[in-house]
């Protein structure tokens, strides 16, 4: 495979997480894929191979194997020192087809944090399971979590196959049982894999082991999901998030400044830079700035010095438009006539990921989109049963807890349903008192029957 | 005229390499620390991963001139060839340049020169100095977590205490796109924008743009004399020792840091086409081949950036 000439200049970008129990194996496959990947560099596996020795790695059950995979994936001293992963790792490797960023995420403490971490910028997620063990409770905890977040693709590598003689038999019970939890769920679409991460069966190369399964190798299916932008990208709605105002006035680029009469046509030059959150912008497209509703239309899309027709999900540029209006950071400018109204009551299901719990009457800040406001949680309305995907009462959330809540704004915020926008529809909550991350969030329609007035701003 | 047809249907933009994903995600998050921090400072080394970084603000903030002034934390074992391009860089873009100089604690006696002779360790004492006396609340730096097994657990956003230290079993989860980077006062917060980029993603990213690097990047004759299984170049704090013969070689760097413990390989890679070619092929990553400072353990540099390194 060729990295090196001409079509790396079309490589696209995967993103994509492991998750799974505690010894399910997620770091020796991870390790696996880099290292059958051609990933890992001389030096490195040098020093890994060092370790092994050094430690007595002679691999399960006889195996041949001379490394400890996980050993280059583990890259803090009390991981290695504890045989354990702690905290999200991030890998990169490349095929001749696309570069991969995987989120290695940790299976035993807190892992709906690293899990919920994970998935939120993944365009997949690949579930281990153990083949001695089949579908757990975890794993069943797992793919709901997925399936909240809205993760577009989910895979499920049934790893330790060569420790269940490679039976097609026992595969295909938990291939059933798989499909059958993400059923349920509501996850559609989940392909299930056979593989030996120890061994290298089907991770990247296929196995010759498992005649009996016909479908791709892990690698394989990795190069050919569809992105999370690719999917969306059509079906949602111009939004773009302002980050911040461009208005150079005095203080040009020096090169820009001392072209000739450069200067002179950049002093009223007046841009709204951002991402583009959701959908595509045209130049001539009428939009509406929210939460004001003052509407204008798009003159011109920048991006460094380049005049764009057309900008697209996820791309930075900057935006003019054909009106003075006010717009500053924090407000988003959209498609006009594709949004409803600005809400100051927020409904949303938060995955709570501090040790300090949620009480009813907390106050919090809320970071959605550029902007951050201050927001009373008037009721906590539900805590998530993983196992059922049902709702139970609850006063408060404790860590790993995923449940409902009613947020009251500081003042109205252009939110949007999460399962509608995966962008728009996410935020944080942060202690106003330290800054840390409580809580992801997710906005849910609200449903009008959790109406709590006990409290008021 | 059939071609404008399909010109029509299949619209370029449409199509996002991951280049153009990884500079969009960058630039992103170099807006948003200057958007949510009073005063910003990028690390500036004249180093590639540096020279990107700030190729990538100017682009940030177009047609404005890019709203931070750079820290150099200079070792004071540098190449000639990269301070003569961080000045003239600096001038170029009209940027103010602080420098924290690692002679300047020797000499006070505040730091104490290591036995082995490298710097790369002493940066932290003046970094955090600098870091003080600017008040800088967020540090921009060109770190990539694939340059180490401790940074490829670091966040884009990452909080440091009052002593500039790391805690990496006590970070904040990084969900979606939305960067938290609310901190007291004392503390600051580190800025990764390039996290996710590769070695050879900042070649090809660099043979894109056109960026102009120091010279000593692309081969180049240079004296040379070999220890501990690298090549270094011959200079005012790199004397070799009498049995060590020095050589020309046609020579080349891969990273530019304190010049007593950085070493060059041999390469024939004269232009930035021949650099990508060479970096794809090769089998050896950029800090094993050329910094003898990330030999010393294999928690180097986690023990180096729990105190507060870069």
């Amino acid at each position: 495979m060729s990295i090196i000439e001409a079509p790396l200049a079309q490589l696209t970008l995967f993103r994509f997480a492991t998750a799974g129990s505690v010894d399910d194996g997620k770091s020796t496959l991870v390790g696996r894929l880099l290292h059958d990947s051609k990933a890992i560099l001389a030096d490195t596996l040098d020093a890994v191979t060092r370790t092994s020795e050094r430690r007595g790695f002679g691999g399960e059950n006889g195996s041949t194997q001379k490394i400890d995979l996980a050993l280059l994936t583990d890259g803090l001293r009390a991981e290695r020192e504890q045989g354990i992963t702690i905290d999200v790792a991030y890998r990169y490797f490349s095929t001749d087809r696309r570069s991969f960023i995987l989120a290695d995420t940790p299976g035993h403490v807190q892992y709906t944090k690293n899990t919920v971490t994970g998935a939120s910028t993944a365009d997949a997620v690949v579930v281990l399971v153990d083949a001695r063990k089949g579908v757990l409770e975890q794993t069943r905890r797992h793919l709901s979590v997925l399936r909240l977040l809205r993760v577009p693709n989910v895979v499920v590598a049934v790893n330790k196959i060569d420790l269940v003689d490679f039976s097609e038999s026992t595969f295909r019970a938990i291939e059933a049982d798989a499909q059958a939890v993400a059923g349920e769920i509501g996850l559609s679409d989940v392909l299930v894999v056979p593989v030996s991460a120890l061994e290298g069966d089907n991770v990247v190369e296929r196995s010759a082991h498992t005649p009996w399964y016909t479908g791709a190798t892990l690698l394989e299916i990795l190069e050919t999901l569809p992105t999370t932008d690719e999917l969306e990208r059509g079906l949602e709605p111009f939004r773009f998030p302002v980050q911040l105002v461009i208005r150079p006035q005095g203080a040009l680029a020096p090169e820009l400044s001392s072209a000739f009469d450069a200067g002179a046509s950049f002093r009223d030059y007046r841009a709204y830079a951002g991402q583009v959150a959701s959908g595509s912008v045209s130049v001539g497209d009428e939009i509406t700035v929210l939460p004001s509703g003052r509407k204008a239309s798009v003159v011109g899309i920048d991006f460094a010095g380049r005049a764009l027709d057309r900008a697209v999900a996820p791309q930075s540029v900057s935006l003019r438009l054909s009106e003075e209006i006010d717009i500053a950071r924090g407000d988003v400018i959209a498609a006009t006539g594709t949004f409803g109204e600005v809400k100051q009551d927020l409904y949303a299901e938060l995955c709570w990921l501090s040790a300090k719990p949620l009480r009813e009457g907390a106050k919090v800040l809320i970071k959605h989109g550029s902007k951050t406001v201050q927001g009373l949680v008037r009721a906590v309305t539900g805590k998530l049963d993983l196992e059922t995907f049902g709702y139970g009462a609850v006063s408060g959330l404790e860590l790993n807890d995923i449940g409902t809540a009613q947020i009251r704004l500081s003042s109205a915020l252009p939110i949007e349903t999460y399962a509608l926008h995966r962008r728009t529809g996410a935020f944080l909550v942060v202690d106003p008192q330290d800054g840390n991350t409580l809580a992801a969030g997710l906005v849910k329609d609200h449903p009008g029957d959790h109406e709590d007035e006990r409290y008021v701003i | 005229m059939s071609t404008q047809v399909t010109e029509a249907v299949i619209d370029p933009v449409d199509v996002l390499t991951s280049l153009d994903l990884l500079e969009s995600e960058a630039i992103h998050i170099i807006r948003e620390v200057v958007a949510e921090f009073e005063r910003p400072a990028l690390l500036f080394s004249g180093g590639k991963d540096s020279v990107l970084m700030l190729h990538l603000a100017t682009k940030a903030f177009w047609p404005g001139k890019v709203p931070f002034p750079v820290l150099h934390v200079d070792t004071g074992h540098n190449f000639p060839e990269v301070i003569e391009f961080r000045d003239r860089t600096v001038e170029r873009l009209g940027l103010r340049l602080e420098v924290g100089s690692v002679q300047e604690f020797i000499d006070r006696g505040e730091l104490a020169e290591r036995a082995d002779g490298t710097r790369n360790p002493l940066q932290t004492v003046p970094l955090l100095d600098a870091i003080s006396r600017n008040k800088f609340d967020a540090v921009f730096g060109g770190g990539r977590r694939d340059e180490d097994k401790a940074r490829a657990k670091e966040r884009i956003l990452s909080l440091r205490d009052e002593f500039g230290q790391w805690d990496p079993r006590n970070q904040r989860p990084e969900l979606w796109n939305l960067y938290n980077g609310r901190h007291t006062v004392g503390q600051h917060v580190r800025a990764f924008p390039i996290s996710n980029w590769t070695e050879l993603d900042v070649w090809r990213y660099i043979a894109r743009e056109g960026i102009e690097l120091p010279p000593l990047y692309y081969a180049h004759e240079r004296e040379v004399f070999a220890r501990d299984g690298m090549w270094r170049a011959v200079g005012e704090v790199s004397q070799p020792l009498p049995d060590e013969e020095v050589v020309i070689k046609q020579v080349r760097y891969r990273t530019v840091g304190d010049m007593s413990c950085t070493g060059a390989v041999v390469s024939n890679a004269t232009t930035v086409h021949d650099v990508v070619r060479e970096v794809a092929a090769s089998t050896l990553t950029e800090r094993g081949a050329t910094r003898a400072d990330d030999r010393i353990s294999e928690a180097a540099m986690e023990d180096r950036k729990k105190d507060g390194y870069f």
